[in-house]
């Protein structure tokens, strides 16, 4: 899977959670919770919605390094089959 | 034979407008179904039945807005027989007519009976819409008349409002209905009111007291991060639902801060429900109800509150949420706040306050260290309990949060 494809996956995420955002105009090493006010509910949400799309596991420790889309495109990146 | 009428589902509601029925008449319906569906001012609030019975007649037409306490239907317990009803029945009606405003017929301008209020874009005859749908119609400005319905039971999904809007012939053609503009601000502005009533009046008739503690958190986050390693992302736990075991906890040994203050009387609550705060995206607030919060686990916590927090924002709220909170918690910590002072939602007696859980010095037996810390404020009503009884919650409160193993 590209890096692409990944960020499509993540826009298609964010977009569920948070529909009047214009994802298009969000900064690549924002960090999203802060760009898009979205609280921790929905934190844990985006990251369901990522595992559930990629396959990928993500473990409570690793929360804080997927804190902006860069860091999200990367850490996803790595792990996906 | 009963009546159903229309229900406050709020401190600061005056009227409702009912969107739809769920129910016809000759349906069996038990004590908490949801027979229809009323828009205020705080959103589309689902409506529960009271009691077991079977409907006989509806008496207000979707679309119509009617002030609280109006009959909407007449209904008779199971085993009743159906007495004389066309009596009893224009009797009912003739009684309502002499005590409400007479309500228009169903033919006359919607803009009549919305005035002032935000537009409700509901159709007058019975069409089932799909929250989802509800939402992305508003937004996208589409008049749900307009729009042919192709799930169940003709019902309007997602795909048909996008199907809709996509349509231009249907917009160059048709004059756009006043009911069909995307009025976020009308809402925001009907939003803005009801707070502001609920909250003039916390501020005019409640003589607010407040205490805060700091709780280390340590131990409590050390409990959640092993019990989440164990399990799956979708069942992991937030701290918020640990902060909410932990409050009904407390609150069983200071059962007087759940509860209410009515007619001159302190009236604690048997029942633990807490009114959980939500922000919702398009502005404004919504505390609806977690029901028995100490009765439930953790993980049914969670899932209550996921549910509520999904429909809260979908603005699918069911009526016994939006009365039963016997006291409210608010959680501002996601906003990097530290200590939040609380203004309590008449007429519940108490609200809690959770600030962020952050690193901070914590000098314990002559040592320094740094440690988690949470700051939990309580404002509390003075005509209902002192500061000492006060002090005891947060206390307790404290004192489960340090052992949280045996929530």
């Amino acid at each position: 899977m590209t890096e692409t494809q990944i960020q499509e996956t993540i826009f298609h995420v964010l977009g569920q959670i948070a529909p009047e955002a214009d994802l298009s105009a969000l900064p690549a090493d924002a960090d999203i919770r802060e760009a898009l006010s979205i609280d921790s509910f929905d934190h844990l949400n985006v990251l369901i919605g990522l595992h559930e799309a990629l396959g990928v596991e993500i473990p409570e420790s690793d929360y804080g390094q997927l804190t902006t889309l860069t860091q999200m495109i990367g850490y996803l990146a790595a792990r996906v089959t | 034979m009963s009546e159903f009428r229309m229900p406050s589902l709020g401190a600061d509601m005056e009227a409702g407008t009912l969107v739809e029925w769920s129910v016809q008449p000759g349906d069996r319906v038990k004590r908490g179904d949801i027979i229809a569906a009323v828009e205020t001012e705080k959103g589309i609030i689902e409506i529960e039945v009271f009691e077991d019975g079977v409907i006989d007649q509806l008496l207000v037409q979707p679309g119509k807005q009617v002030p609280v306490g109006t009959v909407l239907a007449m209904m008779h317990a199971a085993g009743e027989p159906l007495a004389p009803a066309a009596a009893t029945m224009e009797a009912a009606v003739a009684q309502q007519t002499a005590a409400t405003p007479p309500v228009p017929p169903a033919e006359r301008p919607a803009v009549e009976v919305t005035q002032a209020r935000p537009p409700v874009a509901t159709p007058e005859q019975r069409v089932r819409v799909s929250p989802l749908a509800r939402r992305l119609a508003a937004e996208l400005g589409v008049d749900l008349q307009r729009v042919h319905g192709t799930g169940p039971h003709g019902a309007i999904e997602r795909a048909d409002v996008e199907r809709a809007a996509a349509a231009p012939s249907a917009a160059a053609t048709a004059p756009a209905p006043a009911v069909a503009k995307p009025d976020t601000a009308a809402l925001q502005m009907g939003m803005r009111r009801a707070i502001a009533a609920a909250m003039a009046r916390s501020k005019r008739e409640i003589p607010h007291y407040y205490l805060e503690t700091r709780i280390d958190m340590s131990q409590a986050l050390r409990w959640l991060e092993a019990e989440n390693q164990k399990r799956s992302i979708r069942e992991r736990l937030l701290p918020a639902v640990v902060l909410l075991k932990a409050v009904a906890r407390a609150l069983g040994e200071v059962p007087e801060l759940n509860g209410y203050w009515i007619e001159d009387r302190h009236q604690p609550q048997e029942a633990i429900h807490i009114g959980f705060a939500i922000a919702l995206r398009q502005g404004g607030l919504i505390a609806p109800a977690l029901h028995h919060v100490d009765l439930k686990s953790m993980d049914e916590l969670m899932e209550a509150m996921r549910d509520l927090i999904m429909r809260a924002r979908a603005g699918r709220l069911r009526s016994s949420e939006m009365t039963d909170a016997t006291i409210t918690v608010t959680n501002l910590g996601d906003l990097g706040v530290e200590t939040v002072y609380g203004v309590i939602y008449p007429p519940q007696v108490a609200l809690i306050g959770f600030g962020r859980i952050m690193e901070q010095p914590w000098a314990e037996q002559g040592m320094l260290g740094i440690r988690p810390v949470l700051t939990a404020t309580l404002a509390a009503d003075h005509r209902a309990t002192d500061g000492r009884r006060g002090a005891q919650f947060l206390d307790a409160l404290n004192r489960v949060l340090q052992r949280v193993e045996t929530l």
